[in-house]
């Protein structure tokens, strides 16, 4: 594992105008703000937030597949360099063999007229990967082998599978490019518990085998714990805290981060407090509050915080967070 | 303690194209007034189906067993909501007694018909209420789940609200009737965590203030303990295990359980590894015989799981379990 970025944001926006009435100003959904990351090469990257936190947005924006409004996205893994805001159409064209996504749903990514085997060689041959047929079918036995898919279930449709087995396709399919960087989109959060365990362990093996670097987005933070080295945190389109994972969950330097851990229902039936409950939604990206973002539901919260928006920075042991207060917070927020 | 429902040897299968299958195989359980209870598994596993069996609104080609008894026991008596046939029996339970609310807030309600409307005519359904008075109690009925401005929440429709507010209404809603037992299922999978915590908080308070009892579907363990007072595990129509959260959770005695709580990423602990349970669970076309759980359990025993249906053994007063293996180890105990 090398420390070298394989993903570095600088100051990235994504906006959406909205179409706005006859009169009054056009409005613009602010879904990432400014958002410096650097994601290392062959690391299992987390990225968890609220619904309406911009963590799908940012996902599709290192992908290419959400406009960049402000700000660079830079892929490098060593052999090409790209510049994703000003990326021509035949280097855009080999970043997606690079680069993919796996989705949420496994009953909604799959195309139920095609087979199994034609799902997954899709990719390959969209993208003209390989040279004949035989090429094609040795490289789709290939990965479904690794993705623990039986080889006589090729010539079947998706209908005939379960959730964590429509999954693997979906893992198949993503994976069989050879890409170097892949975001998994809540790609767990449709499986019942006791089938998220065998694809999140599938997961990991094949960021080892195939030395692959992961964007894992997600809101189920225990599931984060357990399989990503580092984890980012946003709110409203911004970053607001990010750290190795063991640090982030052990001493949370932001008040939201806080608040996401405490939220998680503790499987000890004794421990049923209900302490530092955030109140409150995250409010709405077209009419973001002025200040620090978090501070409508923040109970900390300052005239400061409510003026002046926090810049990202460096809190040592490896956290970055953006918050006035994290200096006097420090105590207060550690978990017990 | 006073009971409140009981329901004895519930059967339910559906005629399909393919042949009939079984959703529920004799299923037995009560709940106290007042008391909530877990109703836990997979996908596939019939939670749904047997919750829903209470207000008999499965599809129509659902067929009970015919020893299946769901007592309700209401004021006036009990009554047996299998014998209910005509709608207007049935609204005796559906909205009556119990109410139900739902995954997706968003499916529940009617899109072009504002929430408040939507309130107001069950409350002139189940109660005498005039419509003046029907409106006051929504109105009031929406502020207490901590909907702010709830007068003007009122005349907005599903669309106009969170994901979090609209399952809130969906409470208000539910509860407006004042009904013995609340159906809850799984109403905050869809929701963020934080909002899941809120909405979870103010269920037990409800509880509290209105006294009824509550089955709670859910494949997720922790939001069982933070909630309920008993548990039920449900593998493919059949209870497997039942007793008193903490036991269940603490000292689980079938393998299905165990299994479902070993896969449950630890936070705790973030060097355990997650234990999948092996396999899928399997199509009810092909029901296995004997154990339902034999063909993914680790433990099973050669020879006896796959052809003999384990029976409910007490461990305790309350803690029950259907499994050959515990049993085994109990008699060597």
């Amino acid at each position: 594992m090398s420390d070298r970025a394989l993903i570095t944001t600088r100051n990235l926006s994504v906006h959406y105008p909205l179409r706005g009435g006859l009169i009054g100003p056009r409005q613009v959904v602010r879904a990432v703000e400014g958002v410096s990351i650097e994601i290392p090469a062959g690391h299992f990257f987390g990225l968890v937030g609220e619904s309406g936190s911009g963590k799908t947005t940012l996902g599709r924006a290192l992908l290419r597949a959400a406009p960049i409004t402000h700000g660079e996205v830079i892929y490098d893994d060593g052999e090409v360099r790209y510049d994703l805001a000003a990326i021509d159409k035949a280097a855009l064209k080999d970043y997606r063999s690079r680069a993919q996504l796996i989705f949420q749903d496994p009953y909604a990514a799959l195309s139920p007229r095609m087979t199994v085997r034609d799902i997954i060689a899709e990719p390959l041959e969209v993208m003209g990967l390989t040279k004949s047929r035989a090429e094609t079918d040795e490289r789709v036995r290939e990965i479904a082998t690794m993705c623990r898919l039986n080889l006589e279930h090729l010539r079947r449709f998706p209908h005939a599978f379960s959730g964590g087995q429509r999954q693997r396709i979906s893992i198949a399919r993503a994976l069989v490019s050879r890409p170097r960087f892949v975001v998994a989109d809540e790609a767990v959060a449709a499986l019942d518990v006791s089938i998220q365990a065998d694809v999140l362990n599938l997961l990991r093996s094949l960021q080892k085998e195939m030395g692959l670097t992961f964007l894992f987005i997600s809101h189920d933070l225990s599931v984060v714990a357990h399989v990503c080295d580092h984890v980012a945190v946003m709110y409203l389109g911004r970053l607001v805290e990010t750290a190795p994972t063991r640090q982030l969950f052990a001493r949370p330097r932001h008040p939201y981060t806080r608040a996401l851990l405490s939220a998680i229902p503790s499987l000890d039936p004794d421990d049923r407090g209900r302490t530092r409950r955030l109140e409150g939604e995250i409010p709405s990206p077209t009419d973001p509050p002025p200040g620090c973002k978090f501070h409508t539901r923040c109970p900390y919260a300052t005239d400061r915080c409510r003026a002046e928006e926090p810049e990202l920075e460096d809190a040592g042991d490896g956290h970055n967070v953006s918050c006035h207060r994290w200096r006097e917070l420090g105590e207060e927020l550690a978990m017990d | 303690m006073t009971r409140l429902l009981d329901v004895e040897n519930l059967t339910l299968q559906f005629d399909t194209d393919e042949g009939r299958i079984t959703a529920v195989d004799d299923v037995s359980f009560s709940i106290e007034q007042g008391q909530v209870m877990g109703l836990v598994g997979e996908s596939g596993s019939g939670k749904s189906v047997t919750a829903k069996s209470l207000m008999k609104l499965n599809a129509r080609n659902a067929v009970y067993g015919p020893q299946s008894r769901i007592i309700l026991h209401l004021d006036d008596g009990p009554v047996d909501v299998m014998t209910l046939r005509s709608a207007r029996e049935m609204q005796l339970v559906r909205g009556g007694a119990i109410s139900m609310i739902f995954q997706e807030p968003m499916a529940s309600f009617a899109p072009a018909i504002t929430i408040g409307s939507q309130m107001v005519e069950q409350l002139l359904i189940h109660t005498d209420m005039n419509k003046k008075q029907a409106r006051e109690l929504s109105i009031e009925m929406l502020a207490r789940v901590g909907i702010s401005d709830a007068a003007r929440r009122f005349d907005q429709y599903a669309f106009e609200l969170s994901g979090g507010m609209r399952q809130r209404a969906m409470i208000a809603m539910a509860l407006s009737t004042r009904p013995r037992l609340l159906i809850a299922d799984e109403p905050t999978t869809a929701l963020d965590v934080t909002i899941q915590a809120q909405v979870i908080d103010l269920m037990k308070d409800l509880v509290a203030e209105f006294g009824m009892a509550i089955i709670f579907i859910t494949h997720d363990l922790g939001v069982i303990a933070q909630t309920a007072d008993t548990v039920a595990v449900m593998y493919l129509g059949r209870l497997v295990e039942q007793g008193p959260v903490r036991e269940v959770i603490r000292t689980p005695a079938h393998p299905y359980t165990r299994g479902l709580i070993a896969a449950l990423p630890d936070l705790e602990n973030l060097d355990k590894p997650l234990t999948p349970v092996p396999g899928d669970i399997p199509s009810p076309l092909e029901r296995p015989t004997g154990c339902v759980f034999n063909t993914r359990c680790s433990v099973a025993i050669e020879g006896r799981c796959q052809h003999e249906v384990p029976q409910f053994m007490q461990l305790d007063d309350h803690h029950r379990v259907a499994c050959h293996l515990a049993a085994r180890e109990r008699g060597a105990a």
